[in-house]
């Protein structure tokens, strides 16, 4: 189990900010006027019921709902340093993305080799030096704690591997072109228990390194791994706070019934 | 007594269902039958007709008026040629046009259409195809009754059943892969090439193998365009001694096909051409099982790789 520092320092520096943030699938309002900072190296989690918006918001970061038609954005996600309004639509999403990695709800490694799946990212990239990549795909696993699992049989397909492991392949893809914020997606909702402790451990681990926003529908996991919660239901953000105070005093009695599952 | 009353019942009813479980089964390997025996009826009858002039010199004589020296080197070489064409032509603009249409083009009215009409076009008469490649190959043009024509004509005719394989192929792929694809900053042609492509593949190459299986025995737009029915020396020779070493000057030639070269024989009088003709449709069906043996190879070899 992981500890949670009791008391996060409030005065980190924020690595996105979201302002009035509303989205619509088509003429539905999915999310309406969010808003909250998202601290620089801590994890952020999203909890609240199914179909409460929580993957839509996340999906605001890397810009995914710009792949389907008729969905649209208004109000600003601004990413420090830059102070850019991401969802802005001068921004390309290909930028965002590139800056922004995201790792899905269902582990979704290529039918490639494991190598090629951790490289990919840098071949996009335009990276194809033999000595660039080898040491970033070393790095990339090592982070992922996969890399003493795998060092062996790196050109084997990736779906020989485990659930758990495919979970953490694809951290390690995402992680292996340094982006400045990783998006989890419910990241070990499709993986058992034991699976699921070394996903944990594993962003314990990362917040060092990168900015951490995490859906998740486990208020446990919540309560394990993150630093800030926030709490939404039916596309508005009910209460937004440090993890221990929403968990132990939260501030709204909805966000109270929640996580003492009395409701959802 | 009321329980068995109710099960004598109960087994009653099974019975009788079960009675039209029999009869369909039987109906089934009825239909199943018809099928398969006519084709084994006409398969078997022309290998009895035809299998005795199998000999090595049937493959490498020219067409004679003498049955016993007449062979189908021409015929082989010109369908094995017309088919290269075709792929060539085929195989790409049939991938692109797939992966337009899944990946690219916006699902609106206009693209409803476009579907709809390659279904179409996969209905077409073949015929109509050769009237089509007629004016426009043989005669606008200009590529006269040659192996292009001939290659361009059957790319035509297979392009709606590579179109539609390549699409089935795309769209087995899940979401997932390309949201993956996506969040690490791929563009829509990185993504396609690196992963739609490839991971399609074993469809694709399946549908192309069932169409170039069709092609290859399709006359009458070959026919149409004008193939010669008794042709006595083979195209230009692709490599040649001098540099540049490689020549397209075959694709301009004339030529002649399997088909055409069975139907000239069974229009012949004498018997023995219509053991020629026998003996023809053999290899015809040989080449074709063939093509469908490697397709079916294919898809088993590559779908172990990937597996979803």
């Amino acid at each position: 189990m992981v500890a949670v520092p009791s008391k996060v320092a409030a005065a980190g520096q924020p690595k996105a900010a979201v302002k009035d943030l509303n989205f619509f699938y088509g003429s539905f309002q999915a999310l309406k006027a969010l808003g909250m900072p998202v601290y620089e190296k801590k994890v952020t989690a999203l909890i609240g019921p199914s179909g409460c918006g929580k993957s839509t918001f996340l999906r605001c970061f890397n810009r995914m709902h710009d792949l389907y038609p008729g969905n649209r954005y208004e109000g600003e996600i601004r990413l420090y340093p830059d102070d850019v309004n991401i969802l802005a639509h001068t921004v390309d999403p290909i930028e965002v993305r590139m800056r922004i990695s995201m790792v899905f709800q269902k582990p979704n490694p290529f039918p490639k080799s494991i190598y090629e799946n951790v490289a990919y990212g840098l071949r996009v990239r335009g990276e194809s030096r033999r000595v660039t990549l080898n040491e970033k795909v070393e790095e990339a696993l090592r982070n992922a704690a996969l890399w003493d699992e795998v060092r062996d049989r790196l050109q084997e397909p990736a779906f020989n591997l485990s659930g758990g492991q495919q979970q953490r392949l694809c951290i390690a893809r995402a992680l292996a072109t340094d982006p400045e914020m990783l998006l989890f997606d419910e990241p070990t909702s499709a993986l058992d228990p034991i699976a699921t402790a070394s996903i944990e451990e594993l962003i314990h681990d990362l917040k060092n390194k990168v900015t951490i926003l995490i859906v998740t529908h486990n208020m446990q996991q919540a309560a394990r791994v993150s630093d800030y919660t926030a709490y939404m239901y039916l596309g508005e953000l009910i209460e937004y706070g440090v993890t221990d105070e929403i968990f132990i005093k939260p501030k709204k009695k909805q966000t109270e019934d929640y996580i003492t599952g009395r409701f959802g | 007594m009321a329980v068995s009353q109710r099960l004598v019942e109960i087994r009653r009813l099974i019975a009788a269902h079960k009675r039209w479980d029999a009869i369909f089964g039987v109906v089934g390997v009825l239909a199943l039958m018809l099928g398969v025996l006519t084709f084994a009826a006409l398969f078997i009858d022309m290998a009895i007709d035809g299998v005795p002039r199998l000999t090595g010199d049937f493959f490498t004589n020219f067409p004679s008026r003498r049955p016993a020296q007449a062979g189908i080197l021409s015929a082989w070489v010109g369908s094995t040629l017309v088919m290269l064409v075709t792929a060539f032509f085929a195989v790409p603009l049939g991938v692109a046009a797939g992966v337009y249409l899944e990946e690219y083009a916006a699902k609106n009215w206009v693209t409803d259409i476009i579907e709809i009409n390659i279904t179409n076009l996969a209905g077409v008469p073949s015929i109509v195809y050769g009237l089509l490649a007629l004016g426009l190959f043989v005669y606008q043009f200009g590529f006269g009754q040659s192996i292009l024509s001939a290659g361009l004509t059957l790319a035509l005719l297979i392009l709606p059943v590579v179109i539609v394989a390549t699409r089935e192929a795309i769209r087995s792929i899940p979401q997932g892969i390309r949201e993956g694809a996506y969040a690490l900053g791929a563009t829509q042609w990185q993504m396609c090439k690196d992963h739609i492509i490839p991971y399609s593949m074993p469809g694709i190459l399946t549908g192309v193998i069932i169409g170039m299986a069709r092609a290859i025995g399709e006359t009458a737009p070959i026919i149409t365009i004008g193939a010669l029915t008794f042709i006595a020396f083979l195209p230009p020779a692709p490599v040649q001694a001098e540099p540049p070493f490689v020549s397209f000057d075959w694709v301009m030639s004339p030529f002649t096909v399997m088909p055409i070269q069975m139907f000239n024989w069974t229009s012949r009088p004498e018997a023995a051409f219509h053991q020629n003709a026998a003996a023809a449709g053999f290899v015809l069906v040989l080449m074709t099982l063939g093509m469908n043996a490697v397709a079916i190879w294919l898809r088993y070899r590559l779908r172990k790789k990937i597996k979803w």
